[in-house]
């Protein structure tokens, strides 16, 4: 019998703490596969949030920091200017990059810092337990919308990509998902190019990934990878919305 | 080309992922709990596995590893 797949080796042995059906076990996944295939495990440095992510140094066999709650792109900023040989990249949650770290994200990719954003994008606070981000859908139902979100009360949901790409800083946008096979393999494709452009100093990467989770969503795990196809991708649309030659 | 799956039982938390996206159907949710109590996934060597890895790209606990005779 020949293995065809195994766990990255730079995925340590403890177990997730993410909940059954998270994406963002598939995420930590793909990043390690794809540091291993480049050879970069000396090299890469990891900010991690606050939110879900923020054990990944539990499973990263890489060096990993961890940034205050939204920082994460500053705190790459700093570790990049003062080790511009590294691989630095910044794993962030919705409700950490699109509402408290706003500023930080913003004006790191408006600087056109050499680094790369993991952007992974629920649709809601997940770690305190559901609550609206600021990517919640419209009438998508979460703790703090029993009713759905109304724009008129709560506005509308953040596309991260598209306005970064208005940017002048920014070198290469991507949104993709990993609510399936396909999908994930584009995925990993898509973070090893922003991996990629970074070592080739081509300057701020972001690649943003519509994840399922489905204890928040009150989804059954294959209802959630569905939905977001169905329903998440009409407002976040897949694709390239940046790419600027290096 | 016969494909077969391991399932690492203490990693499963049985989500289902596996089963739903397998296009052989070898997968199945078993009466078996590991030791976190979840249900977990389990492979049916009868079945025509061909490898293709679906499951292991989709489990998000990072539980299966997939090989090939």
């Amino acid at each position: 019998m020949k293995t065809v797949y195994a766990r990255p080796k730079l995925l340590k042995e403890a177990d997730f703490h993410y909940c059954p059906g998270c994406g963002h076990g598939i995420i930590n996944r793909l990043l390690m596969e794809v540091i291993e295939e480049m050879d970069l495990q000396g090299d890469a440095i990891c900010v991690a949030p606050a939110g879900c992510g923020m054990l990944l140094y539990n499973y990263f066999e890489i060096d990993v920091i961890e940034s205050a709650h939204g920082r994460g792109a500053a705190v790459a900023t700093g570790i990049k200017r003062v080790r511009p040989q590294n691989l630095v990249f910044s794993y962030q949650g919705d409700g950490d990059l699109a509402a408290i770290g706003t500023a930080e994200g913003f004006h790191a990719a408006n600087r056109g810092e050499n680094i790369t954003v993991i952007f992974v994008n629920n649709g809601v606070y997940g770690m305190t337990g559901g609550q609206m981000a600021p990517t919640t859908l419209l009438d998508q139902v979460t703790t703090t919308t029993p009713t759905g979100r109304d724009a008129g009360l709560a506005g509308h949901p953040v596309r991260i990509c598209e306005v970064f790409s208005q940017l002048d800083g920014t070198s290469y946008l991507e949104r993709v998902a990993v609510n399936r096979p396909a999908a994930v393999v584009k995925a990993k494709k898509a973070i090893k190019k922003a991996f990629q452009r970074q070592v080739d100093g081509a300057g701020f990467s972001l690649v943003e990934i519509l994840s399922p989770c489905p204890v928040n969503w009150k989804m059954g795990t294959l209802e959630a990878c569905e939905w977001i196809d169905e329903v998440m991708v009409a407002h976040f649309p897949l694709g390239v919305f940046k790419e600027v030659p290096c | 080309m016969k494909g077969s799956i391991q399932i690492d039982r203490e990693r499963c938390k049985g989500c289902a992922l596996c089963i739903d996206f397998c296009p052989e159907d070898c997968i199945s949710l078993s009466d078996d709990l590991n030791l976190k109590g979840y249900f977990v996934a389990a492979f049916d060597d009868s079945k025509e596995c061909s490898a293709c890895r679906h499951c292991a790209l989709m489990c998000p606990d990072v539980a299966i590893e997939v090989s090939k005779s």
